[in-house]
This record gives structure tokens, sequence and C-alpha cells, in this order.
């Protein structure tokens, strides 16, 4: 355990702490608000396989030496949209798709990678390096976040409505294939800012967990939303001076408090059903 | 001029073709009610009707007004319907969605007219309410009032009756005949109790894989595939899912709306 007003003097705030504070809370809104669509869509594992895709390309441009982020956006905005594709037509069923595909592009990506022998420089996608980015990192973070988060709330009524019936949403005549696009491509974007962030490997669980534990908290949409955002932001905020204080890893402990605050909302739901169930009798 | 002109349909389920030169027609304040066995083509008739799906040959075409997305829909429910986390009230508005373009947020006339419908389907007081926590038959009339939220004219259900208890289904039957009479709406119900069907309806669409039949309720009792169907009693005083029978049109005569 480290004495934390040792770390934390004003230097280390202004350059380092309050940069990945920003970015942080702004990926964490973004994540949460795209994982309660795809947890509720069924399709959680998209995120995770957009990850994949995102760490490979990553890999193959620091290979050739072109800007990490720039090149992985826009490959990972046509990969979603490929897998949005794939799990809508193809005969082997989405998840399967996804897992192919995903891994495919991991394996090109690592295989790039090895030749350019850059193993240390790629691993801190592999697990994230909040405390490293740089101010350009974070700008480029926090810009993007508010595009999504104002593009989610813009569509925010056609989003549920997609998400709850796509059939009857259909024949309504809404546009399902654009709302579904919208989500993968705004899923896509989240992905890779909270890469930077939270790494590769645990960027899938920063969306996920927000919107389980809110769902068993609450019953209905909006309320689930508004939940998945505090818990996220909540649990980022916790995670990260928890790391600081026993010195471990940001990205890891961010998921572990998330964990412990999705077991304590379950012992909660638990509770309130035994109690209603009494009370019914 | 008819709501839906269907003529010559040719249906396709996967590569099989189901129904060649099938042809009906849906007129304003019809209620019909299209019955057949598993494996005819129901099912994609209804995704053709709903714009799901395209016929593979044959025209269809709408007409007096109705234009495709005024369509209301009941669907099956789907098993993540039923866990979804959603109000009551939250169900109900996304039936609104089809009037508007690209604006965001619902408006003021939007959220009145879905508290009206709630209001005509007895769910007000549900609102507030966990759409996963509703019984079976209280389910059905979210619905139901989000498909009216969708529509003024027509309103198109799937087997509305699968997994509700008798006593529901025939307070369902009874809400059915209210918005058909009192609010002027037209109905296509796709259902397997033929029964029921040629109680409440007023014309029947029978599609089965050798023969089709188009028309009245008593002239499909009097039919050979309808006798097939019904059974010895032509048309029976009391269907084995209503607790007692309706009159075709209420005694006001409807129209207080």
């Amino acid at each position: 355990m480290s004495d934390l007003s040792m770390i934390l003097t004003p230097e280390y705030i202004s350059v380092i702490l309050l940069p990945a504070l920003i970015a942080g809370i702004a990926v964490s809104l973004c994540s949460s608000l795209l994982g309660v669509s795809l947890v509720l869509k069924r399709c959680s594992m998209i995120g995770d396989g957009l990850s994949h895709v995102g760490y490979g390309t990553l890999c193959i441009a620091v290979a050739l030496g072109w800007a990490p982020m720039q090149v992985t956006i826009p490959v990972v905005i046509l990969a979603a949209y490929i897998l949005l594709r794939l799990s809508e037509n193809s005969r082997i069923g989405g998840d399967t798709a996804i897992a192919l595909f995903s891994t495919s592009a991991l394996a090109l990506g690592i295989l790039a990678s090895s030749k350019a022998n850059l193993t240390t420089d790629v691993s801190h996608y592999m697990f994230g390096s909040i405390l490293a980015m740089t101010r350009s990192d974070v700008m480029f973070s926090v810009i993007l976040s508010i595009c999504v988060i104002l593009v989610y709330v813009l569509f925010y009524d056609k989003i549920f409505a997609v998400t709850f019936d796509e059939n009857f949403a259909r024949a309504t005549g809404l546009n399902v294939q654009f709302y579904n696009l919208l989500i993968a491509v705004l899923t896509a974007v989240t992905v890779v800012l909270g890469m930077m962030m939270m790494g590769a490997l645990l960027i899938s669980s920063l969306m996920i967990f927000p919107a389980v534990t809110a769902m068993r908290l609450n019953r209905h949409f909006r309320g689930v939303v508004l939940t998945a955002v505090l818990v996220s932001v909540g649990c980022f905020l916790a995670g990260l001076f928890l790391s600081l204080w026993i010195d471990t890893a940001v990205g890891a402990s961010v998921i572990l408090v998330n964990l412990l605050v999705f077991i304590a909302a379950s012992l909660i739901s638990e509770i309130r059903k035994n109690r209603q169930k009494h009370d019914a009798i | 001029m008819a709501y839906i002109t269907c003529e010559n349909l040719t249906l396709r389920y996967e590569s099989l073709i189901v129904q060649e030169r099938l042809s009906f027609t849906v007129e304003p304040l019809d209620y019909l009610c299209i019955v057949g066995e598993n494996g005819s083509g129901k099912s994609t008739l209804m995704k053709c009707l709903l714009g799901l799906k395209q016929a593979d040959g044959g025209t269809m075409k709408f007409g007096d007004g109705l234009k495709r997305n005024e369509i209301g829909y009941l669907p099956q429910q789907s098993m993540i319907q039923r866990t979804f986390p959603a109000s009551v009230r939250e169900v109900v508005l996304s039936g609104c969605l089809n009037g508007r373009a690209i604006h965001p947020f619902y408006s003021k006339s939007e959220k009145q007219r879905a508290a009206e419908q709630m209001e005509c389907l007895n769910i007000t007081q549900l609102a507030d309410r966990s759409y996963r926590a509703l019984s079976g038959g209280q389910q059905q009339r979210v619905l139901l009032a989000r498909a009216l939220c969708a529509t003024k004219k027509l309103l198109l259900l799937d087997e509305p009756l699968t997994g509700l208890d008798p006593l529901v289904a025939t307070e369902l039957y009874g809400i059915l005949q209210h918005i058909h009479d009192d609010h002027g709406i037209t109905i296509i119900m796709v259902t397997h109790d033929v029964e029921c069907a040629v109680r409440h309806a007023k014309k029947i669409l029978h599609i089965g894989k050798q023969e089709n039949f188009f028309g009245s309720c008593e002239d499909y009792a009097a039919s050979a595939v309808g006798k097939r169907f019904l059974g010895d009693h032509a048309v029976p005083e009391h269907c084995a899912n209503c607790a007692h029978t309706h009159t075709r049109q209420t005694e006001e005569g409807g129209g207080n709306e």
C-alpha cells in the first residue's frame, strides 16, 4: 500500500491524474450507454469481437509506423459493419461468425507485430495504460466521447424501439438496419477509445458490467440507462483511486470494483424479491 | 378502393413455394381472420403484408390512403421481451415513432396519443409498472396499445391468443370487437382457432396446401374446406375458447368516439 499524499503531488495531479480522470469518465459514460443496448439485444460478444479486431489493427499500424488511433477507428467501424451483416445473414450463427472473424484479425495483427519485433510497445494496448495517455490522446477521446453521447441521446427513443422489438420497429417503417449500424459504429468508436484506457482484454467487460448491474436494480429502460451510467463512472473513479492506493493496474482494478458492485446489486435484488414474496403471502 | 389488394401472390418459405396465385382484398372496416394448417404460408403472408419480406410473385397494392407504415402490428412475443426492463409507458410510446421523421424525443401530442390508448385498453394504472412483471394478458394489452399508437386504420395480429388462458382470450376478443366497432379500425388476424375466427370475424381467408378460400364467414362454414375444418357443427354457438358469445355489433351501434 502506498501513501497517497506522497504520490498526489500538485504536478502529478495536473499532468497525469486529471487528464486520465477526464478521459476515463468520458469513455465510461459511452461504454455504459452502449452496453445496455448490447446486453439487451443479446449481442454483448460484438464488443469483445471488436476489441480483438481493434488490437490486431493496432499492431499492424504500429508495425508500419502509422498513427495507431486514426487508423484503428475506421477499420473497427468497418469491422462492426461486417460483423453485423455476418450475424444477420450467416448460416453459422452470429456468435460463431464473430469469433472466427475477430480472432483472424487478431492473428494477423500479432503476426505483423512479431515480424516487426514490437511486443513491448503494443502490450500497452493489451492491458491499457490510462496514466500514460498523452494530452492529444485525451483530447481525442473526450471529443469522440461527446459525439457518441450526443448521438445516443438524440436517437434514444429509436434505439429503445430497435432494442425492444426489431420486427415491430421495421413494420412501422423505422429504418432498423440504419439504427443497428449506428449502434455498431458507436460501439466501435467506444471500444477503440476504451482500449487505450482499459486494454483490449478488458474493454468489453467495461460495457457489460454496468448494464447488468443496472438491470438488477431497475425495472424501467430509462432507469437502467441512468443507473448504468452512474455505476460505470462511480466504479471507474473508485477503481482508479484504489489502483493508486494499493499500486495495481488501473484497468483490472476498475473491473474488479465493477464485479463487487454487481455482486452487491444481485444480493439487493434477491433480498427485494424475497421480501415481495413474503409480502404477497 | 380497398386498403390492401393482393393478386396472384406467390409465397416462398426458404426455397419451398408454399402458395401460388393467392388473391384477396382487405376493405376498410373489415374483420378478416387468416386461418390454415401449419406450413401453409400464414406467417410468410404476414411478413409480406408488413413489408418485412417481399412476395415472390404477384402484386400487393395499398390503397385508400393506407401507407405501409400505418399498419399497427401485434407480434408474437419473443423471449427477449419477456425479460426486458421497460415500463409500460415506454413500450406504448415506442408505437408512436412511425409518424415522425428525424426529430428526437416524443412530442406532447405523441404522449397524449399514448395516454389515450392506455386509457382505452384500461392499462393507465399500469403505466409505471415494469412490462416484464405483468401477466400474459396484461402484456398483450400493452402491446395492443403500442400497435394502436402506430395506426388509426389497420391492425394486424399474429396469433395473439397463443399462451393465453381461455378467460383472457375471451377478454381479448372483446377488446378487439370494441376497437373494431367503436374506433373503426380494420383488423387482420392470423389464428389457429378456426371456430373462434368464424364467430368473431366478418371474413375468412383460409390458405391451405391444396385449396384456398376467401369470403364471408357464412360462406366459409358452408364450403367444403370450412366444413372439414369446423367439423360437424356448421357455426358453433359457443367456441372452445370463449366462455360466452359476443354479438357482432354493439347495441349503441358504435361511433361514440
